[in-house]
């Protein structure tokens, strides 16, 4: 019988992200599922998590445990393995489910490793097959899709944001464990410095939000001129990601050209870079403009549900099969239109 | 004055990109139909790595790099043809194939054990380099695995930018949420860093360190010693590409303002 341990570290303001939310949506339905299996609630926190804890009260868990201490403020591989370790061993999980955040993505197949475990990363969905929890994932970047099984416990899953349905329920009391974990200076040779940040007015990427712009390199090609237009290109672009609080994502092709100096969009880095060496964001809508390539490039937005394209070229590998609707026009002055008519 | 630093950079072999994959079923469970036909490259996140311990190799005197690889020995000759060309390094081979269905822990044991028999390797000026996520598995675990068996607590993944401070402290950033960078400061090595994209470019071709290189290459994939996954994996119930072929409307004679008008209403509607 399975000891399903949901782990999870608070954000500003002592609340649970999204991301764990739909996590523990996850392990409450695999606990159901699973016969006689038992759900343990498991919390990291600088201060305290009973209001965290109490907000998840209804989730059936059987059991609340945090870490709590000034050494679990920020995110930092040395006390966030130890307190992943000591939730693990404290719940007596076989099975622990994290959300990918970059803070449990950082450490957990470490921790995994430490407890002679095993841990599979980047999982898009966890059901129950033959009576027995099985998990998918992508193999790859993103080009073959495996579903598995193991038999090897603890068993730590990482769950990739938006592959489950937030947990939703009203809060109540949860009687919270503490659990010690000794922190020595072995563990604090590394200290949280702060955070670079491109400034608001230049953020492009948005995680939350319902629409990616991407960007290919045909914004940086010549035009119907004869000339190229990145100044042009520039401002379609960011004023749309403004108009439309867009998330912006590029090409391989065109990050590549902003990285080695050309001028082209100086707000484009590797950052921005959806696809085989880049990201694959998931927001329910897409908009390609001017992006060509094909199979191994449209990863890129694979996790996209609404996809539309814009694009001078109809058989373009980015839109054909790809996108649900593909404009055949100049991205330019559609976009102008565009941007026009959401600044109304 | 900061002494030197030992760099090991693990990094794999995979599929060339722009190739098309098809899973198959084997013995084993799942690979890559025609795999030992497949061209192959440095992982490119695991590239980047490279070259970023050859920049820091170079700006730190008596500093040294080792390139660790796991995979099929004929590819790995291959492969390090072209690589070799690009930094200067020792290579430390280790035979065996391994793919996106191949075991983090077990890669990474093979790793720890070929990382342990480096001579000299001096653990307390170590930095271990890699990518911090593979093109083939593309999980993230090998390299903080390895960095567990090796006893190392300070670890970064998604790198960018790693800065020497004067007293040898560490600066790192590593890419977390909503395109920003974790700014975090090691006391120094030994420390684990998974790069992402860094801030380097592919550096040429250099023939004269490419030369250098192959001296060792060659000596290295004879002495590498075979990788054989075990049996305690896991088990695949299946795995295929995915098939799903959208029926896309293509709008050939629209204005661009009635187009316009069309994707307004379209991001308008929930």
């Amino acid at each position: 019988m399975e000891t399903i341990l949901f782990l999870a570290h608070m954000e500003a303001g002592g609340t649970l992200s999204k991301a764990a939310l739909e996590t523990l949506g996850a392990a409450v339905e695999i606990s159901r599922d699973l016969p006689g299996a038992t759900l343990v609630v498991g919390l990291v926190a600088a201060d305290d998590a009973q209001a965290a804890a109490d907000s998840i009260a209804c989730c059936g868990a059987a059991r609340f445990l945090t870490v709590t201490g000034a050494d679990f403020a920020s995110a930092r591989y040395a006390t966030d393995a130890a307190a992943a370790e000591a939730l693990a061993r404290a719940a007596g999980a076989t099975m622990v489910f994290a959300p990918a955040t970059s803070r449990w993505a950082r450490c957990l197949p470490g921790v995994a490793q430490r407890m002679h475990s095993r841990a599979d990363t980047h999982v898009t969905a966890v059901t129950v097959e033959a009576g027995a929890p099985a998990i998918t994932r992508w193999y790859y970047r993103q080009r073959i899709e495996g579903v598995s099984q193991r038999a090897e416990r603890p068993w730590f899953i990482v769950l990739e944001p938006g592959s489950a349905a937030a947990w939703q329920g009203p809060p109540s009391h949860a009687a919270l464990e503490q659990v010690p974990v000794e922190i020595d200076e072995r563990l604090r040779r590394t200290t949280f410095a702060g955070w670079h940040a491109p400034r608001t007015d230049q953020q492009t990427i948005r995680p939350e939000a319902d629409l990616l712009l991407v960007a290919g390199a045909g914004w940086t090609k010549k035009q119907a001129d004869g000339q190229t237009h990145p100044a042009d290109a520039a401002r379609l672009i960011l004023g749309f990601l403004q108009l439309a609080q867009a998330s912006l994502g590029g090409s391989k092709s065109l990050v590549d050209l902003s990285g080695e100096g050309q001028d082209v969009l100086p707000f484009m880095t590797h950052l921005n870079q959806v696809g085989q060496t880049g990201s694959t964001p998931r927001h329910p809508k897409g908009l390609a403009t001017c992006c060509h390539g094909e199979e191994p490039h449209v990863v890129g937005w694979r996790f996209i549900n609404q996809r539309r394209a814009i694009n001078l070229d109809p058989n373009c590998g980015w839109a054909r099969g790809k996108a649900d609707v593909l404009y055949v026009a100049d991205a330019f002055a559609v976009m102008e239109q565009l941007n026009a008519l959401l600044a109304r | 004055m900061i002494p030197p630093y030992q760099l090991v950079v693990c990094a794999g072999i995979v599929p060339d990109p722009l190739q098309t994959l098809e899973p198959v079923s084997g013995p084993d469970g799942p690979a890559l139909k025609n795999e030992a036909m497949l061209p192959a490259i440095l992982d490119p996140w695991a590239a980047h790595a490279l070259y970023e311990a050859a920049h820091l190799a170079a700006q730190k005197p008596g500093s040294k790099v080792w390139l660790v690889s796991l995979g099929p020995k004929a590819k790995l000759q291959q492969v390090m043809m072209t690589v070799a060309q690009k930094a200067a390094f020792e290579f430390v081979a280790v035979d065996g194939a391994a793919g996106g269905f191949t075991e983090a822990h077990e890669a990474a044991a093979a790793l720890a054990e070929a990382v342990r028999s480096i001579n000299g390797l001096d653990m307390a000026r170590l930095l271990l380099f890699g990518g911090w996520e593979s093109a083939s598995r593309g999980a993230g675990a090998t390299l903080q695995m390895l960095g567990e068996q090796l006893g190392i607590v300070d670890q970064f993944q998604g790198v960018d930018e790693l800065r020497v401070r004067e007293d040898g402290a560490l600066e790192i950033l590593e890419r977390v949420e909503g395109g920003r960078h974790q700014v975090s400061v090691c006391a120094g090595p030994p420390a684990v860093l998974g790069w992402a994209t860094g801030n380097l470019p592919e550096p040429r071709n250099n023939p004269q360190i490419g030369m250098a290189n192959l001296r060792g290459i060659m000596p290295a994939l004879q002495k590498a010693k075979p990788f054989g996954p075990g049996a305690d994996g896991a088990h695949f119930l299946r795995a295929a590409a995915p098939r799903q072929q959208r029926e896309t409307r293509v709008v050939k004679d629209l204005s661009p303002a009635e187009i316009a008008r069309e994707i307004a209403a379209w991001i308008a509607r929930d």
